[in-house]
């Protein structure tokens, strides 16, 4: 059904299968995202997109070529480089005098930008300069968001979820209890979001289930918020909205009571009509008197 | 019996005190072994393990933070929050998989965003709503059939298929066709037409699916015509039909155009008597003449367009050997004569025979 759409058919079956992969699917697969260097960049931006790249792969492209963009003034190679590469997320790096270490999140809707957070690098600590092992590539990691302003602020709500989306890895059934090595920590406090990545150790506790100790690990960040695009609110909504095969069909009339027994309602037809019941009454009565 | 008494005073005293103490000590062992894994906080966390997600909406003390280290104070309280998850992830359904623990995790409870829309369902192409009218359906057809003339089992369509009929090297000619008719080349037109109309279709129906308005017959396909293509358009449609137009009825405020029709020119009946004399003897001329008479605008144009023809077979055959050569520009013109149409049908040169195949 993808290639009837199009003016130009696909020639090869190849081609048809990559064309099929890129159509809009009612579960749709994990987001790619798009890792850009900006016009200018630092020794430190230049560093965090690798990382941020490594955390990453292998859904992500990194262009690591200068690309002479303004995402605030103008998203619309933004937008070409989405619909080119198949990526929704993003993170633009830049480096000038006004915003120095600049990195900008960002995800899209339908090729459009959606929300774009500027935030800029005051601290970083790179991948290299740990020098304790690494969990392996693909490792989805275990997300937490600290601090009270995640839930009062607009922002940091808009914010919260973009970082969710963006470090979240692929949609998974099910996972292995022994696998879940790698945290990221969001605090935000004051202004500034502190961003540390750890490696969870799994130590024996007297129950099931383990005790916890951390390693420092990977790259770390103290953010401070800039500028920033959030979508309208019915922009948003219609991001949301979700196909109706998705949801699952709510079965109606049936309930289930406390015992977790189930019931059914039935719906009668009234059809006794009040005259009807006059006339039985009435028979019984001179019934009765006889 | 007095002595009795006080020692079952004392006795079940005594027992008493023992099962208080074991279901204490059971306690306070419980409490040992989930003190490695307990956190007190004062707002219990949000949880979405099937994004592996957790939420402290709990104040941080700012004092604490500057006083102490800074990395040390994330640490810790990464280290409790991630305990608190780690609990939460430990209490999910567990099931064994190829000697691996994994436990299984529900859905998602946070909501994200989409990538791209929800798909729409495709409005059905004119054949599907004609099979659906009349109930035809899908039948699925074998991948191979049996090749009587090779003897094996060859594919329905494609390279190497079946019933390949443009390898066929004897044609019959059917009883009412003409016999000098060419029938390989009248196969190949009429497969190049079925394909033609098959895209020409399938181009119509992405357009009705997308609701894209495609201008009728007669019609360029530009979005904007012009007044007069309209025009003609619209004359064309008039006479369209089984009498030619002759009992249309008009629109409102429309005229039936006058002068319609080819225009001829005729020479007045008495008018240049030298001329008409001559043009009726060059008449006797030519039926009496025994070789027919040469039209060389034709006959040139004719040469140009067989040329080109050969030598665009030629080029083709060269493609996959020399690479590109870039336009080999024919004689000049080629085709831009066009069928010059000479003086009025005097004379033809004699068809010439259809060249191989």
């Amino acid at each position: 059904a993808s290639g009837r759409d199009r003016v130009s058919k696909a020639k090869t079956r190849r081609s048809k299968r990559f064309l099929q992969s890129r159509q809009p699917k009612l579960t749709e697969d994990q987001k790619s995202s798009m890792i850009i260097r900006g016009g200018n960049t630092s020794q430190t931006v230049s560093q965090a997109l690798k990382d941020v790249y490594a955390l990453k792969k292998p859904n992500a492209v990194l262009y690591k070529r200068k690309n002479m963009v303004r995402p605030f003034d103008d998203s619309t190679a933004l937008e070409f480089f989405s619909k080119k590469s198949d990526c929704s997320l993003f993170l633009f790096g830049s480096h000038n005098k006004k915003r120095p270490n600049n990195l900008i999140f960002g995800r899209m809707f339908d090729f459009h930008v959606l929300d774009m957070f500027e935030l800029g690098i005051e601290r970083f600590v790179s991948l290299r300069d740990v020098k304790t092992d690494t969990c392996p590539e693909g490792t989805k990691p275990l997300l937490v968001f600290a601090g009270e302003l995640f839930e009062t602020d607009r922002e940091h709500q808009r914010l919260r979820s973009l970082l969710t989306d963006f470090f979240c890895g692929p949609r998974v059934s099910a996972v292995r209890l022994a696998g879940l090595e790698h945290v990221l920590h969001f605090t935000a406090l004051e202004g500034k979001i502190y961003m540390r990545s750890y490696k969870v150790l799994l130590k024996k506790s007297g129950c099931r289930t383990p005790r916890i100790q951390l390693q420092d690990m990977g790259p770390s960040f103290d953010f401070v918020m800039r500028r920033n695009h959030m979508a309208s609110d019915d922009l948003y909504k219609t991001a949301h909205r979700q196909p109706r095969g998705v949801k699952p069909k709510k079965k109606k009339n049936i309930s289930h009571d406390a015992f977790g027994t189930r019931l059914g309602r039935l719906h009668m037809q009234n059809s006794r009509s009040p005259q009807e019941n006059k006339s039985a009454y009435v028979s019984l009565r001179t019934e009765k008197q006889n | 019996m007095w002595g009795r008494k006080p020692r079952c005073v004392i006795r079940t005293k005594m027992a008493s005190c023992s099962f208080e103490d074991v279901l204490a000590k059971a306690e306070r062992d419980e409490a040992e072994k989930l003190k490695g894994i307990t956190v007190s906080k004062e707002l219990d966390l949000e949880f979405d393990p099937g994004n592996l997600l957790a939420f402290d909406k709990n104040r941080i003390d700012t004092r604490e933070f500057k006083d102490c280290k800074r990395e040390d104070f994330l640490r810790s309280l990464a280290r409790d929050n991630t305990q608190l998850l780690i609990n939460e992830m430990w209490k999910l359904p567990t099931e064994r998989v190829e000697e691996v623990i994994v436990a299984k995790l529900p859905d998602p409870t946070t909501l994200l965003p989409r990538e791209k829309p929800a798909p729409k369902p495709k409005p059905p192409t004119k054949w599907e709503q004609f099979a659906k009218l009349k109930g035809i359906q899908k039948k699925k057809k074998t991948n191979l059939v049996w090749d009587e003339v090779h003897k094996e089992w060859r594919r329905r369509w494609g390279y190497k298929r079946a019933k390949d009929d443009t390898k066929e090297w004897l044609i019959e000619v059917p009883e009412n066709a003409d016999p000098n008719e060419d029938q390989f080349n009248k196969r190949n037109k009429a497969k190049k037409e079925r394909v033609a109309r098959n895209e020409y279709n399938r181009l119509k129906n992405i357009a009705r699916a997308q609701k894209i308005k495609v201008p009728g017959m007669g019609l360029a396909p530009t979005p904007r015509q012009s007044k007069a293509e309209l025009a003609q358009a619209v004359n064309v449609a008039k006479i369209s039909t089984a009498s030619v137009g002759k009992f249309q009825d008009n629109l409102p405020k429309e005229k039936t155009p006058k002068n319609t029709g080819r225009k001829r020119k005729f020479q007045p009946l008495i008018g240049d008597f030298s001329s008409e004399k001559q043009k009726q003897l060059d008449l006797l001329k030519v039926m009496d003449s025994k070789k027919p008479r040469l039209d060389v605008t034709k006959a040139v144009n004719k040469q140009m367009r067989e040329e080109d023809m050969e030598s665009r077979h030629k080029n083709k055959k060269d493609f996959g050997k020399k690479g590109r050569r870039g336009k080999m520009s024919g004689k000049g013109k080629g085709k831009a004569g066009g069928k010059g149409k000479g003086p009025k049908g005097k004379g033809r040169k004699p068809q010439m025979k259809q060249g191989k195949r």
